[in-house]
């Protein structure tokens, strides 16, 4: 299918919403992939960072929650720092959640941890993840 | 020749020679009586060694061995004569490169071959001098050709300056402004234009094309057609009435042909091309002219207060001698009918159209607007690489300028309709000049223009809006863009007639018909004839920064030839 690429959908709420929340325009990026090259976890994401990046660009809200790129996201800002445009990904990244996370839909379901899992856990990862992970 | 020297350079650069094998294939052969080898000829170690081997071995001919001979031959030259031989007994053979299916040894000793064969068939040559005729023509009055013409008369030689069109200016005075600085050409070009017009050195043959050149560096004959403008330029004043009077209405060259509503870009049937035109004197266009295709008509001639038409008018040709010429006939862009998947649609436009749309002296004072109805687009896409970087259907080269311009297109449009959107689809974006890259970001984050990577495969109007079938092949979708208005960066071509002007002038040109630079790095400036050089587009696509410096550098190249009184030339004497 043919995307269509108008002015609604590139200056769309979506858009207008992350970088609102980002506190930063997205066009400064450039698709080098830098970001994708240095990410520790880009092993496990379905996009890579820079292709998220592309797909705000582009207003593509849909695609982006299809992947799990977001979530995955250790938040370890190792993006923002070498980004040669001064993009803050990491930002774009909490911004994405955030959004997702503001229609009230968690990614992590608590009561559906299992217990040994809680009892492994450290009591500062699960405040943390609670707090990115859930609405 | 009875003592020949074959002297084999083999340095790094030359694949590995087994110089033993050489020597052996080489050794019986008639006339040869000595053979040496040095790692590297062309230093001065190894050239001493050349020049005590001919006197001590008393040598009556030499064959050298040289990875580029073209650079090296006059180098090899000084040695030789300076020994005592003459040029013509030395010759320089080429060992440079590899054949697949031959290997490195095999190549020299047959290079050596050939070249001795060369060496026995060269005679004497009788050299003779022939004085300088410093008077230098320039054939071409854009930007580069305005360059050279006005550094070569403020040296103090005259210079004839041959424009095809009714004006100098070129390309440059079409456009709206130039990329990074975005100074208007009108400006900053129309001083150089106005200095050329005035300059008591230079004579501007404009609206005139050459006929014929025949001779050698230091005097050339050439023949120069001067078209019949059926106005008299002499009495003629520029004052214009003519064009004012005149009823008919056509096309404008000027205006890249732009039809637009209300004929707004039409010209008259006589007209002075621009505002500014240098010469400021009209044209009559035969094609369209009343007079002409119907006979009776006469509203200028009856208008003009001078008494400077003259429908009798013939072409008239004018012969002129001179030492030098200068080349610099520029581009033109490649048909967009050349793209077949693009439709013809008034609202397709190519670079140039759009740059007189945006020009603030053009048609439209700078409004943009849809050449279809006259509205104002709010949505444009500007496609890169129409036809350049396209081996199967265009032009396998990049034209260097397309992305700039594109982008400035881009900037220029938001300037003028601030709620409007670009997109630009691109396969790479080259902004090699100083201050290119700053510019495109600068349109990037200012301006918002929407960069889209991928090649266009469809353009066509759907009902009042202009699709654009592309990709974005960063995320690897397919994209549909309604447009209200499509503009192409067409690749570049060398202008119409560059090829049959290179066949009158003897030049080499690539099959593309851009002319032939004597060394692609060392000699940019040189075509393959000597004392006629290059400059501006006409030797490969190149933005104005460029140009204008290939302008100045073809005209010191002339000027260090006018410096000497006469020239040597060789030539085979008649034995």
């Amino acid at each position: 299918m043919r995307v269509e690429i108008s002015t609604k959908r590139i200056y769309s709420d979506f858009v207008k919403k992350v970088e609102e929340i980002n506190g930063q325009t997205l066009p400064p990026c450039y698709q080098c992939g830098k970001c994708s090259a240095g990410c520790p976890m880009s092993f496990a994401m379905e996009l890579l960072p820079n292709q998220i990046i592309r797909l705000v660009q582009l207003g593509l809200e849909e695609d982006i929650a299809k992947s799990n790129t977001i979530w995955i996201c250790a938040s370890c800002i190792t993006c923002s720092l070498r980004c040669p445009r001064g993009v803050d990904l990491a930002r774009v990244m909490e911004a994405l959640r955030l959004i997702t996370m503001r229609k009230n839909i968690d990614h992590v379901k608590i009561s559906e941890i299992p217990q040994e899992t809680i009892a492994e856990l450290p009591q500062l990862a699960m405040v943390g993840g609670f707090r990115k992970l859930t609405a | 020749m009875e003592r020949i020297g074959v002297f084999l350079c083999h340095c790094k650069l030359i694949p590995p020679i087994d110089t033993g094998r050489v020597f052996e294939a080489i050794g019986n052969k008639p006339g040869v009586v000595y053979a040496a080898d040095y790692e590297e000829m062309c230093m001065a170690p190894g050239l001493e060694r050349v020049k005590e081997a001919i006197k001590d071995e008393k040598l009556d001919g030499v064959v050298l061995t040289s990875c580029s001979p073209a650079l090296y031959e006059e180098t090899f030259r000084h040695i030789v004569t300076s020994a005592g031989l003459e040029g013509y007994q030395m010759v320089v053979a080429e060992l440079k490169g590899q054949d697949g299916a031959k290997e490195a040894t095999q190549r020299a000793i047959e290079a050596i071959e050939s070249a001795l064969e060369r060496l026995r068939m060269s005679r004497p040559t009788v050299s003779s001098r022939v004085p300088i005729t410093k008077r230098a023509l320039v054939i071409g009055g854009g930007i580069a050709g305005i360059q050279a013409s006005l550094d070569i008369a403020d040296a103090g030689y005259e210079v004839i300056l041959v424009e095809k069109t009714p004006s100098i200016g070129g390309r440059m005075i079409q456009l709206s402004e130039t990329f990074p600085t975005l100074d208007c050409p009108q400006c900053i070009e129309t001083p150089k234009m106005t200095d050329t017009g005035q300059h008591p050195n230079i004579k501007i043959l404009a609206y005139s094309e050459v006929e014929g050149v025949s001779g050698n560096i230091g005097k050339f004959k050439v023949k120069i057609r001067r078209k019949a403008a059926y106005v008299d330029w002499d009495k003629c004043n520029g004052c214009g009435i003519c064009q004012e009077r005149c009823a008919t209405k056509a096309l404008a060259e000027f205006q890249q042909y732009l039809d637009l509503p209300g004929k707004i870009a039409h010209r008259k049937a006589i007209y002075i091309p621009f505002a500014q035109a240098v010469p400021m004197r009209p044209v009559i266009d035969r094609e369209h002219c009343r007079y002409f295709t119907k006979g009776k008509c006469g509203l200028c001639e009856m208008a003009c207060p001078v008494g400077a038409i003259d429908f009798s008018q013939q072409d008239s040709f004018v012969e002129i001698e001179v030492g030098a010429i200068i080349v610099a006939t520029g581009f033109d862009l490649m048909p967009k009918s050349e793209i077949a998947e693009f439709e013809e649609d008034p609202d397709i436009i190519d670079g140039l159209e759009f740059e007189r749309l945006l020009c603030p002296a053009g048609p439209t004072a700078g409004k943009v607007i849809r050449p279809s109805d006259g509205r104002e687009p709010k949505e444009v896409v500007f496609i890169s690489c129409c036809g350049s970087r396209d081996p199967e259907h265009g032009v396998p080269y990049c034209s260097r300028v397309c992305c700039m311009y594109l982008v400035k297109h881009a900037l220029l449009y938001k300037h003028a309709v601030p709620d409007g959107q670009a997109y630009i689809f691109y396969m790479d974006i080259r902004t090699t000049g100083k201050g290119y890259e700053e510019f495109i970001q600068r349109a990037v984050e200012e301006d918002k223009v929407l960069y889209l990577r991928g090649r266009v495969s469809k353009v066509f109007r759907d009902g009042d809006k202009i699709k654009v079938w592309g990709s974005d092949t960063l995320t690897g979708k397919r994209v549909e863009i309604a447009c209200d208005l499509a503009v192409l960066g067409m690749a570049m071509l060398p202008s119409e007639g560059s090829k049959e002007l290179a066949v009158k002038l003897s030049i080499a040109t690539d099959e593309y018909g851009f002319m032939t630079e004597l060394h692609p790095k060392l000699c940019p400036l040189e075509s393959t004839v000597p004392g006629i050089y290059l400059a501006g587009c006409c030797q490969g696509p190149k933005d104005i920064p460029d140009a204008v410096a290939q302008g100045g550098g073809a005209a010191s190249k002339l000027l260090s030839l006018f410096s000497q009184d006469e020239v040597i030339l060789e030539e085979a004497a008649v034995s």
